[in-house]
């Protein structure tokens, strides 16, 4: 699956980016060179060719690992995306830690609580969460911890305090669906004759909860993580531009602006890739976590 | 007496049309009724912000004199760093939130739902197709799909609603898909066949129309999406060019002045939250409404 996919989206990303009307050669010369010039640039950037061979060359190169070079400074697109991806993985797990230590317990406490003023409070934050532009509660807590309090830094990445801004504006994102999942998923399983035989038992309501319930409950619940890793990664743009977070998001953006073709292409489709693979891991997880289908993987493999 | 009641509530019940049966179920729910009167306020502000507004001088004229000044009486909202007033700008920006919301849903509903529907009435190739390429499509993040388009066909409106447009495709895609299969093998789809229907009568009069409750909620809920994302590209400054007030673009332009002026980051996003949480509740309570046996699920 993660070949097919890759081979797809780097046909759709290379040709939308290709419609571009804007010329780098103009951009690069700044306007002023002579057309023998140009077309000899052109000539050397391989943009003379139709779009097709150009597409085909680039998928070879895509194959090889090698991504093509930057327009602007001619550096390595693999190298600079490698450079840059630990900063963005570093935001997306502290983003998904704080979506956990909120989420899981406020779904918990209202799918227990069905129905009651505290199901219905925890709904309407997560609607709220849901609802705010992800960027804007970023320059809300800028506002409230870095301009008036002073506790934690606007921006940059520097030390653990750079980290807890952005990680919470990513994770309230992220935190809405995970707690609309773990209701429902919660509510689901809390009918289920099981938690009555355990309850029967005289298990504490406490361990009931945690130990039969919320193990039965966790499958749905990781897949939305998993997803929500993903669109941590892609959609964390917004927050390192906020935040001045020096992420591949930051990346893609300087691109995109001195329309450095190959930078933007290359990021666009390793990101892709970068999500697929952790897709996987999470279906990996699975099995982790839940003993029948380790079982159905065992079976499979004889 | 009671058994009289009954066979009355029953009667009443039997004559409401489906319609009004919906409407029903959605009067009932709170959270839908106070996403409707947002909503049809926010679009009282729209239409009157054009009637009451005059472009040139309350929106975009500049009045140095009156620059960042407060929220005050005079201006609720406060002024930009030209002395245009905000409350002014927000309002007008509704018209641009709202109809780029609005309009690239459009665009992804018409390209989705013929790709869907067409994907699962058909099968076979026709579908795999489709389908793959639908989930190509999904898996390059919005927001990086939305920039590649923008950064390549230029910055305007037009190209910021096809952007967002484009990257909602595939849920219209999927959904319209999944709901066809349900729909294809009924026997009603099979009895006009039966009759000699054409092909394209059978899919816009049979199976479309038993599909739309998913795709009718899916539009509600995106149009918000649509709203978020595309303010997003305009605060990134690959949206709405200046200075047309839409929101996204306020906010971005208000956070120059974030350390002494905050309140011109506030109030953009206030509207751009009031907006998008009005459609989610909107949304959630037309899924309820459409589907009661979904009732409590996500």
């Amino acid at each position: 699956m993660l070949i097919p996919v890759t081979i797809l989206t780097s046909f759709i990303v290379f040709f939308i980016i290709n419609l571009a009307p804007g010329d780098v050669v103009a951009q690069l010369t700044g306007g002023d060179a002579t057309p023998e010039e140009v077309a000899e640039i052109r000539a050397d950037l391989g943009l003379d060719q139709p779009i097709i061979v150009r597409y085909l060359k680039y998928l070879s190169g895509l194959v090889r690992g090698d991504l093509g070079k930057s327009y602007l400074n001619g550096r390595s697109v693999f190298d600079a995306y490698m450079e840059k991806l630990p900063a963005t993985l570093k935001l997306a797990l502290a983003s998904i830690f704080v979506s956990i230590i909120i989420s899981i317990p406020l779904g918990i406490s209202s799918a227990v609580h069905h129905g009651s003023i505290r199901d219905n409070v925890g709904m309407v934050a997560a609607l709220l969460g849901l609802s705010m532009p992800n960027f804007w509660l970023g320059l809300l807590l800028i506002i409230a911890f870095s301009l008036n309090l002073g506790w934690l830094p606007s921006g940059g990445a520097e030390g653990f305090k750079s980290i807890i801004l952005p990680a919470i504006t990513v994770g309230t994102g992220l935190t809405a669906m995970l707690t609309r999942t773990t209701r429902s998923s919660m509510l689901d399983v809390i009918r289920q004759d099981y938690l009555r035989m355990a309850r029967a038992k005289g298990v504490p309501e406490k361990v009931v909860i945690r130990k039969h319930a919320l193990r039965n409950a966790l499958i749905p619940v990781i897949t939305v993580i998993g997803t929500q890793l993903g669109s941590c990664l892609g959609g964390a743009i917004l927050t390192e531009t906020v935040f001045a977070w020096p992420g591949v998001g930051r990346l893609i953006l300087d691109a995109v602006n001195s329309r450095d073709i190959p930078m933007v292409t290359g990021c666009i489709i390793l990101k892709t890739i970068t999500i697929s693979i952790i897709l996987l891991i999470v279906d990996l997880l699975y099995a982790v976590v839940d003993p029948r289908i380790r079982a159905q993987y065992a079976k499979g493999g004889k | 007496m009671a058994a009289e009641k009954k066979v009355l509530a029953s009667r009443r019940y039997a004559k409401r049309s489906q319609s009004a049966e919906i409407w029903h179920r959605l009067r009932k729910n709170k959270g839908a009724m106070l996403g409707l009167a947002i909503m049809i306020a926010i679009i009282l502000i729209a239409i009157g912000s054009n009637i009451f507004l005059d472009y040139d001088t309350d929106v975009i004229g500049q009045n140095v004199a009156e620059r960042l000044q407060h929220p005050s009486l005079k201006h609720p909202m406060g002024t930009d760093a030209t002395g245009r007033d905000m409350m002014y700008r927000i309002f007008y920006g509704t018209r641009y939130s709202l109809s780029i919301g609005i309009a690239s849903v459009l665009i992804a509903l018409v390209i989705g739902v013929t790709l869907g529907v067409i994907a699962g009435y058909y099968g076979g190739r026709v579908s795999e197709i489709i389908m793959r390429l639908s989930d190509a499509i999904a898996a390059i993040p919005s927001i990086l799909m939305a920039i590649a388009i923008v950064s390549a066909l230029g910055q305007s409106m037009f190209n910021l609603m096809l952007a967002v447009g484009v990257t909602s495709v595939p849920q219209f895609v999927r959904i319209t898909h999944a709901a066809t299969l349900t729909v294809r093998n009924q026997e009603y789809v099979e009895a006009s066949r039966c009759l000699g229907l054409r092909q394209w009568q059978i899919i816009l009069f049979h199976v479309l129309p038993n599909c739309l409750s998913p795709i009718i909620v899916q539009t509600t809920l995106r149009v918000a999406s649509a709203i978020i994302s595309a303010s997003s590209l305009s605060f990134l400054g690959l949206g709405v060019p200046a200075p047309m007030p839409e929101w996204g673009g306020l906010l971005s332009a208000g956070r120059k002045y974030i350390r002494t002026h905050s309140y011109l980051t506030l109030f953009p996003g206030l509207a751009i939250m009031i907006t998008v949480l009005a459609l989610n509740l909107l949304g959630d309570g037309l899924r309820d409404a459409l589907d009661p046996k979904l009732k409590g699920k996500k």
